[in-house]
């Protein structure tokens, strides 16, 4: 089982999710597939149903039409997984904070469905690459 | 007992998935190469099925579940099954059975089936649009293919991958002659369908269906398939090494290696193609430089 659980470590495959953000956040997110920081090289990898991801990564302030959605995948994807809120808006709801139509953060969101959810947070507006990494290894940590 | 041993531990599936893995690395490290990146390290392969194994399978409410795990099994045990045929044929250790170039090839079509079989089971619209296109695609590149298969063996007058290997023995190999160029620039190019690679990856299309056929499956089945791929992406060139080359260790690894690489740059260089003109490309082109082929082996060019 050990060597199971330390291959988790070594392959993360990462579902890419956006709930209302202003769109920035997703494009800094394919900064990383790219030549300078090539996430490929510690296994992460991007995939297209969040059937096979280890790793939700939400970028947005949830609003109230992205709520059953967010919830939706996160029910759809297998466990162990790791929700990464990015940026400021997934922590915090950021600048959108107090809208009419913003329900509240990725966290209160997900607490509300599933209180043990393992959630790393990667501030910024939009975050710098490297902080992102720094997150997700942070991340394999609590797993 | 002997059987059981090729089966499942020499040319069986111990051997060749950890060489299918070893392949899938390298097909991804040269990927990110030719695209100046770093690439995964060696062992990602592994990983990636550990991991898979280690998560939660979710089977979907509309689908039998008895279904769903036998699909991927179904898929695994057969592609294990072919290339210990062909790989005791390739190493001299069994003499074969008339035939047994066909039932590998139809060995190695069943992960398609139970691919096929999945897809259609999940409910998902984005799955059953794959099941179309991976309908289509199976019917595409058997015609060319299968054509090739009855060239080869009449030329040799043998049904057996001892027959095509001992002609070859006597009368050189296959490749050096214009109608095996021919068949071996074909059957490149549909061995690179059947594996579902690049521009011929419609079935699972990342980037529109969001995997489309495999988007259901998930943990330990997720793995059964993959671990399958590899082995087909082990197999496959094999089976075309034998097909053109026969025996004679060195070249028929070179030649593996050159399949491998050609197979690695038709996936970076092409985008992806449309059902289509997948079909028309297949059952036009190729199909007609088959028969070319087949007819210039009748002449005996
Ligand atoms: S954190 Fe900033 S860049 Fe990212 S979605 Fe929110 S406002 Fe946009």
């Amino acid at each position: 089982m050990n060597i199971l659980k330390k291959s988790f470590k070594k392959s993360i495959w990462v579902f890419h999710l956006s709930t209302a953000a202003c769109n920035n956040c997703d494009i800094e997110v394919l900064e990383l597939l790219t030549p300078r920081y090539d996430v490929e090289r510690f296994g992460i990898k991007l995939v297209g149903s969040p059937r096979h991801a280890d790793a939700l990564l939400v970028c947005g302030s949830v609003n109230a039409h992205a709520k059953p959605r967010l919830i939706e995948v996160y029910r759809q994807t297998p466990k162990p997984c790791l929700v990464i809120a990015f940026g400021s808006c997934g922590c915090s709801s950021g600048i959108f904070r107090g809208s009419y139509s913003v329900v509240g953060p990725v966290d209160k969101v997900l607490k509300e469905v599933d209180p043990e959810v393992k959630i790393v947070y990667v501030p910024g507006c939009p975050p710098k690459p490297e902080a992102m990494i720094e997150g997700i290894i942070m991340g394999l940590g609590a797993i | 007992m002997k059987l059981l041993f090729y089966y499942l531990i020499f040319p069986g599936f111990v051997f060749s998935s950890f060489i299918g893995l070893i392949i899938s690395w390298l097909d991804r490290k040269i990927s990110a190469r030719i695209q100046w990146r770093e690439g995964p390290p060696w062992f990602q392969g592994f990983a990636d099925i550990g991991k898979l194994l280690y998560k939660e399978v979710i089977i979907p409410k509309e689908a039998s579940s008895l279904g769903f795990v036998l699909g991927p099994l179904f898929a695994l045990a057969s592609v294990c099954l072919g290339v210990t045929i062909l790989l005791t044929g390739y190493f001299k250790l069994s003499e074969g059975f008339i035939g047994d170039i066909i039932v590998v090839w139809y060995l190695f079509t069943i992960p398609s089936i139970a691919i096929i079989y999945i897809g259609s089971l999940s409910g998902n619209p984005l799955s059953s649009v794959g099941v179309s296109r991976e309908i289509k695609l199976l019917l595409s590149y058997e015609l060319p293919m299968v054509i090739l298969i009855v060239m080869i063996t009449s030329k040799v007058r043998g049904f057996s991958i001892k027959s095509i290997m001992d002609w070859q023995i006597i009368n050189g190999p296959n490749l050096f002659n214009w109608y095996g160029i021919i068949g071996f620039i074909v059957s490149v190019i549909c061995i690179q369908a059947k594996l579902g690679r690049v521009p011929f990856d419609l079935p699972e299309a990342e980037t529109e269906l969001g995997s489309g056929i495999l988007l259901e499956l998930s943990g330990s089945l997720l793995a059964l398939y993959e671990l399958s791929k590899a082995i087909m992406l082990f197999g496959l060139p094999m089976f075309l090494v034998i097909l053109f080359w026969g025996r004679g260790i060195l070249g028929g690894i070179l030649l593996y290696l050159l399949i491998v690489f050609l197979l690695i740059l038709i996936k970076n260089t092409n985008p992806r193609l449309r059902i289509d003109q997948v079909m028309r490309y297949f059952w036009g082109w190729l199909t007609g430089a088959s028969i070319l082929a087949g007819i210039l082996a009748y002449l005996g060019v």
